[in-house]
């Protein structure tokens, strides 16, 4: 079942002199618990793909549906709305929120879906055993290392039960040690919740994890690969 | 309440710029409080001084006195305005006068003065008249003797138990002349006073006159210029004509050009220093956002509204002006205590200019509460109004551009 439509997406970004087409004519579907890598060159406009695909790039024209809904007919109220409930984030630089603890940083997103204190709590203290760092609940991002504050953002993306996961380059700023364990987490999180996973990367090592590899270049799709893993 | 935890922790990630934009709220807040406090204090002198030395806060008189000022425009103290005057809770004390011009005579030498005919009790409690006598003794009820301003008496040569000639013309064109005994001599600090004025008691100056139980004004004080308005209002709703009663603003227009004067001059420093107070401030909340873009460009991306995050953002504002004006007040009441308690002695020119005015060389402070919360408002507003400038930015943040920061 497809989980994200996308048709005929293109992004024009117009600078002073020429118009650059970062993103040209991709259509593309991404289904229930899939674990896909979006690679290509830096400037290929795979960050860009991703962020009209997570709702926070306007495409010039085409559609993204998520689950049925064109995500880019929504206002912009209802479209924070919508990502906060069906869309997760995980970004290069972890991006966790510096005056909240880790545990605070996961139970945010679930205190603005007004979910009861109980239930935050509960899933809260889940997601961040089920990361490995359950001990760490009261630590503020600063006292956490990198690979243990990209866990965090793991489970705080995971906290909102959302549809699917946008990470953009999860390991490039971890360890190799920080990214295999990232990367088996992510592989679990996958198998256990069903969420699909689309990163955007140039890491081999979350390469060779994919399933489904698709190369972008020039803002086209190159290739589209699967794989069994 | 999230809100509320949120912005205060945000308030401490960074201690030393909370501390420095709390601090310029804070000396915003105290210097203009100060400046204020001296501003009053300087005023409130200045009024105490021509209200308490002679023209007091209110006085009632006749409207033709008003448009003439002659003795044939007196009038006779009666029952329904003693009433009225007795029963306003604003007025503290009140006291009748007769006053007209006359001639001064010694030996040889003769000069026009203010004769003044008060009763001495209530003139006493009004203006503290007795405070000025520098030699001999203050008026008692009956009293045929005269107190003589110093410079006048200087000039006519005169001293205690000499005699004092005067003349001038009485009540509708009746010859008016009399021999009087200097019983005391009277030192104002204004020069002014000290050349011109000769009390009498209220009976005795009638006399001399001939206007028996008749009246120039009746002059009423209250606790002090703050109660005036109140005063005022009742009583112009309850004097009807022939009379009429008039402030000693309305009295002394000259002087309340001096104060709007200053006031102005008062009112460019406070902006200036406003100005400096916003600028620091604003300067703070701009490097805070640019600072955060990111992390704000993130909170709106997982999930949070735009008003909620502006919302956060705002607390963190106020929070910070809170704390600087609680602080302001807190430390400028007692700076001000201590300087209405021993106001500065001045010196040199500015002490000579005072003293010309008949005001004690001294920077006064006032404690009045307007001095310290119309400030505390004054700044907090201004927070108020650098607050919005966070949520304008909230609502248009640019998303991509924000998490690429």
């Amino acid at each position: 079942m497809n989980v994200i439509e996308i048709k005929d997406l293109v992004k024009i970004y117009n600078s002073s002199e020429v118009q650059v087409k970062a993103v040209n004519g991709i259509t593309i579907n991404f289904e229930e618990g899939e674990f896909t890598a979006v690679v290509g060159p830096s400037g290929s406009g795979k960050t860009t793909f991703l962020n009209m695909l997570g709702g926070l790039d306007r495409p010039t024209s085409g559609s993204v549906k998520i689950g049925g809904t064109n995500v880019w007919d929504l206002s912009s109220r209802k479209l924070i709305d919508f990502r906060m409930n069906n869309i997760g984030f995980v970004f290069q630089s972890y991006n966790l929120i510096p005056v909240l603890t880790a545990g605070e940083n996961v139970e945010f997103i679930m205190h603005l879906q007004g979910k009861p204190k109980k239930e935050r709590e509960q899933r809260t203290r889940e997601l961040l055993e089920s990361v490995g760092i359950g001990d760490r609940i009261k630590s503020r991002p600063a006292k956490l290392s990198g690979g243990q504050q990209q866990r965090v953002a793991v489970a705080r993306a995971l906290a909102s039960k959302p549809e699917f996961i946008l990470a953009d380059e999860p390991t490039a700023n971890l360890d190799s040690t920080a990214t295999s364990g990232l990367l088996e987490l992510m592989a679990e999180m996958n198998r256990k919740f069903k969420t699909t996973f689309i990163f955007a990367t140039h890491d081999q090592r979350v390469m060779d994890k994919a399933r489904r590899i698709v190369t972008i270049e020039d803002g086209k799709i190159l290739k589209d690969e699967r794989f069994e893993r | 309440m999230r809100n509320i935890i949120m912005a205060w922790r945000n308030l401490w990630r960074k201690p030393w710029r909370t501390i420095i934009t709390g601090g310029s709220v804070f000396f915003g807040v105290l210097l203009s409080a100060f400046m204020t406090s001296m501003q009053f204090g300087s005023y409130e002198a200045m009024i105490d001084n021509v209200v308490k030395f002679y023209s007091g806060y209110m006085q009632i008189f006749t409207e033709e006195y008003h448009e003439n000022k002659t003795i044939n425009n007196t009038f006779e103290m009666n029952d329904s305005i003693r009433r009225i005057v007795e029963n306003e809770k604003e007025v503290t004390h009140f006291t009748p006068r007769l006053e007209y011009f006359a001639l001064t005579s010694s030996d040889k030498i003769t000069k026009g003065a203010m004769i003044i005919g008060v009763d001495p009790a209530s003139e006493n409690l009004v203006t503290n008249l007795e405070k000025w006598v520098d030699e001999g003794s203050y008026l008692s009820a009956g009293d045929d003797g005269v107190l003589v301003a110093i410079d006048l008496a200087k000039y006519l040569k005169i001293g205690i138990g000499d005699t004092l000639v005067l003349y001038g013309q009485g009540y509708h064109g009746v010859m008016a002349a009399g021999l009087y005994p200097v019983k005391g001599i009277l030192k104002f600090p204004s020069p002014e006073l000290n050349k011109q004025f000769v009390y009498m008691e209220l009976n005795t100056c009638q006399e001399f006159f001939s206007a028996p139980n008749r009246l120039t004004s009746l002059v009423m004080m209250v606790e002090d210029h703050y109660h005036l308005t109140a005063a005022m209002r009742h009583l112009k709703m309850e004097i009807k004509s022939p009379y009429m009663v008039m402030s000693w603003s309305e009295l002394q227009p000259e002087l309340v050009s001096m104060i709007e004067a200053d006031r102005a001059g008062g009112l460019v420093m406070k902006t200036i220093l406003y100005m400096i107070i916003t600028f620091g401030i604003f300067g703070t909340i701009l490097m805070m956002i640019s600072e955060r873009k990111r992390e704000l460009g993130v909170m709106i991306a997982i999930g949070m509204q735009r008003i909620r995050l502006g919302s956060v953002l705002f607390l963190e504002t106020l929070m910070m002006g809170i704390l600087g004006v609680l602080a302001g007040i807190v430390a400028s009441i007692p700076l001000a205590y201590y300087f209405f308690i021993n106001p500065i002695p001045l010196t040199g020119d500015a002490a000579k200019t005072m003293i010309d005015m008949g005001i004690e060389p001294y920077m006064y402070f006032s404690m009045h509460p307007d001095v310290f919360y119309v400030q505390a408002i004054i700044v907090f507003i201004i927070t108020l109004i650098i607050a919005l400038f966070p949520i304008y930015k909230s609502f248009t943040l640019r998303l991509t551009k924000a998490l690429r920061a």
